[in-house]
């Protein structure tokens, strides 16, 4: 059944084992993701045919519809894959992390920290959302929450439970503290606030694409390389030590990890929930695997979540261009209640 | 800790005392500073030309009592879950009973153009419930019964879940961005007597039955076959507690919103003092969440004047140091 290939170098001084079920799986999503984004860009409120899409692509011109493809909706179809994809990934080494089907990244407080402090920017400059500096604040926000947890949950060592815990803790007060942001603002900053927080791919642009990318660029490899670490942790702390992992200090890796991919997209692609929560889950029914084979198709399934959200949130309400973060909880929410019935199965 | 009757009783007493002072700072603390003769004079000789009579009347009356209502119910539905659950963490607010609530009543409002509590507290219920089943059987874990880390987690997921929906639905409302917003900040403010008398008979039947079932929750905390051992029917006492949990938790919601950790705060407070006895529990836990809730809400009136902290922003940051210091001490890990 898991037929797997196996790549050595000749001297042996490493392999590579791919198992042929992740591989097709992993294909065959990527192929969907480059079909659908190619759709996603020929609909609008502007009409553009499949053929046009194409073409400009191939050979950019100078053209209103070149502008329209290539400045606006092209950065916007790539922010929702790697923003999807970055959640997708955070969400599956925290839930390994954490050794719990039900973390990720929102639950946590990771999320919970970037939205605090992209609103208290908000609040503070009163500005509208599309200042340069909202990225960074949040990300700021993001890695500064991870902190505060990994400080308060140290003791000799972080323990998953502990973690969970603390994080969830923070979000609450950090949630508090947005609410209260929210209310003390003007209602126009505070719609503002708003959409950002429910998470909007809205007037995405190419500065923002090469910003996520770097972030991406490092964290996906890293963790590619390091995940089979992660595959030990899951058969149990004292296992893990046997085979030789280090325990603590993967354990940090790994969230510092979770913590780039998470914050990063969330600083540039909004507080969108549920992939971080959903996306593993659905990778784990698609193939059996350990987590290095996995995060390749929670990135690729969260990519396609955001992309079909985010186009579905820009084509369904023509005029009105409604946040994407709204249609990923609409296709988490009934997912989620699957997750509901097969962890209720597995009980009996 | 507190063990003799007589020891007990001066307890509640000085804890009555507090709610006292907290009903009369909420009666007299606010935008308008009301004095302590003004305030005696309005509610016994009521003159409807005083600005100040006016204001006591109409507006911070109601809010006291709402403020009582919500924090005794939240108290003790804390204390229920907690029990129940047998996890400290437990309370309406973090296991997603409140936000399930909250949601309902958010799409009774804009929906079904639902207003008044006596409607919307039905929506409440549903939602209540719905939370309520969701996280029961996501918290159990193969084998091992219910877990405390796992519990907590499948309520902020449902949380989460809850919370998302609301504000899609506040953006897809703008116009009702406000109504929606009070929903989700939870207040106590802005309801009227009136309103909120209809909500009253069911939800101090539910209290009563907490009180009735004193008894059986001091049972509940040990293993599951002394209980039965003991002739207690286990499944109809844990249903009849659950449906207390939601009349007492969706009520608060259906009157003021999304107000978190009180349910968790108020029981670890009554039971550092009075112990784990319910008979003295369950009391002393309405009357000092009735006593928090309005002292938080008399705090949130005065900081930035002349705005208003919503009450339940302040409830969370008194919370979250205590669940913080329960969350590194939880001794089951998952």
């Amino acid at each position: 059944m898991n037929r797997s290939l196996v790549f050595r170098s000749a001297s042996d001084r490493w392999s590579v084992k791919l198992n042929t079920r992740v591989l097709i799986v992993t294909l065959t999503l990527a192929g969907l993701l480059v079909i659908s984004s190619v759709l996603a860009l020929a609909s609008g409120s502007h009409p553009t045919s499949f053929m046009d899409v194409l073409g400009t692509l191939a050979a950019p011109a100078r053209s209103e519809l070149a502008l329209i493809i290539l400045e606006i909706r092209l950065p916007r179809v790539i922010m929702a894959i790697l923003v999807g994809g970055a959640l997708g990934s955070a969400g599956l080494i925290l839930q390994g992390l954490v050794r719990n089907p039900l973390a990720s990244p929102d639950v946590i407080g990771i999320t919970s920290g970037a939205s605090a402090a992209a609103v208290l920017f908000l609040w503070l400059g009163g500005v509208t959302g599309t200042s340069l500096l909202l990225a960074p604040v949040a990300m700021g926000g993001a890695f500064t929450v991870a902190l505060c947890i990994t400080a308060l949950a140290w003791q000799r060592g972080i323990s998953p439970a502990r973690l969970v815990l603390v994080g969830v803790g923070l979000a609450a007060a950090l949630t508090a503290v947005t609410t209260l942001l929210l209310v003390l603002s003007p209602d126009s900053t505070a719609m503002n606030a708003y959409i950002w927080l429910t998470g909007s791919l809205y007037a995405s642009q190419w500065h923002d694409v090469t910003a996520l990318a770097p972030w991406l660029v490092v964290c996906w490899p890293l963790a590619l390389i390091k995940l089979r670490h992660l595959d030990a942790q899951s058969m149990g702390e004292d296992m893990a030590r046997g085979l030789g992992s280090a325990l603590q200090g993967h354990r940090l890796l790994f969230l510092v990890l979770a913590v780039a991919l998470a914050g990063s997209a969330v600083a540039y692609g909004g507080a969108v929930g549920f992939i971080g929560l959903i996306a593993p889950h659905m990778a784990r029914r698609l193939v059996t695997s350990g987590h290095t084979g996995l995060l390749p198709i929670a990135a690729l399934i969260g990519a396609l979540i955001l992309l079909y959200a985010d186009w579905i949130g820009r084509v369904a309400f023509i005029p009105r261009d409604l946040p994407a973060g709204i249609f990923v909880a609409g296709i988490g929410a009934p997912f989620f209640v699957y997750l509901l019935y097969r962890l209720r199965r597995e009980l009996a | 800790m507190l063990t003799s009757l007589l020891a007990r009783t001066s307890g509640t007493l000085i804890c009555l005392g507090l709610l006292l002072v907290a009903m009369v700072s909420s009666l007299a603390f606010g935008h308008i500073p009301v004095s302590l003769d003004m305030l005696v004079t309005s509610l016994l000789d009521y003159d409807s030309g005083s600005l100040e009579h006016l204001v006591i009347r109409t507006e911070r009356f109601s809010r006291t009592v709402t403020a009582m209502i919500v924090g005794a119910g939240l108290a003790i539905a804390g204390v229920l879950m907690q029990t129940l659950t047998r996890n400290p963490l437990a309370s309406p607010g973090i296991l997603g009973i409140n936000a399930g609530a909250m949601f309902f009543v958010v799409v009774g409002a804009t929906l079904f153009s639902l207003t008044s509590p006596s409607e919307l507290v039905w929506a409440a219920f549903t939602g209540a419930a719905t939370a309520a089943f969701l996280v029961y059987f996501l918290g159990q874990e193969a084998g091992r019964g219910i877990s405390p880390v796992r519990t907590v987690l499948a309520g902020v997921a449902v949380t989460a879940l809850f919370v998302s929906f609301a504000q899609g639905l506040l953006i897809l409302n703008q116009d009702r961005f406000e109504s929606i917003l009070f929903w989700l900040a939870g207040s106590v403010s802005g309801r009227e007597l009136d309103a909120i008398a209809p909500l009253l008979p069911g939800f101090f039947l539910a209290l009563l039955i907490a009180l009735l079932l004193s008894r059986q929750l001091n049972l509940l905390g040990l293993d599951d076959e002394v209980i039965r051992g003991l002739g207690l029917r286990v499944g109809q006492v844990r249903l009849l507690i659950g449906l207390v949990v939601i009349v007492l938790a969706g009520t608060s919601v259906a009157m003021a919103g999304l107000i978190g950790f009180v349910g968790l705060i108020v029981p670890h407070m009554a039971r550092g003092i009075f112990g784990t006895d319910h008979r003295w529990l369950l009391p002393l836990s309405a009357i000092l969440g009735a006593t928090l809730l309005l002292a938080a809400d008399t705090v949130a009136r005065l900081v930035i004047p002349p705005q208003e902290i919503p009450v339940g922003v302040m409830t969370a940051l008194l919370g979250t140091p205590l669940f913080l210091h329960l969350a590194r001490h939880v001794r089951k890990v998952s």
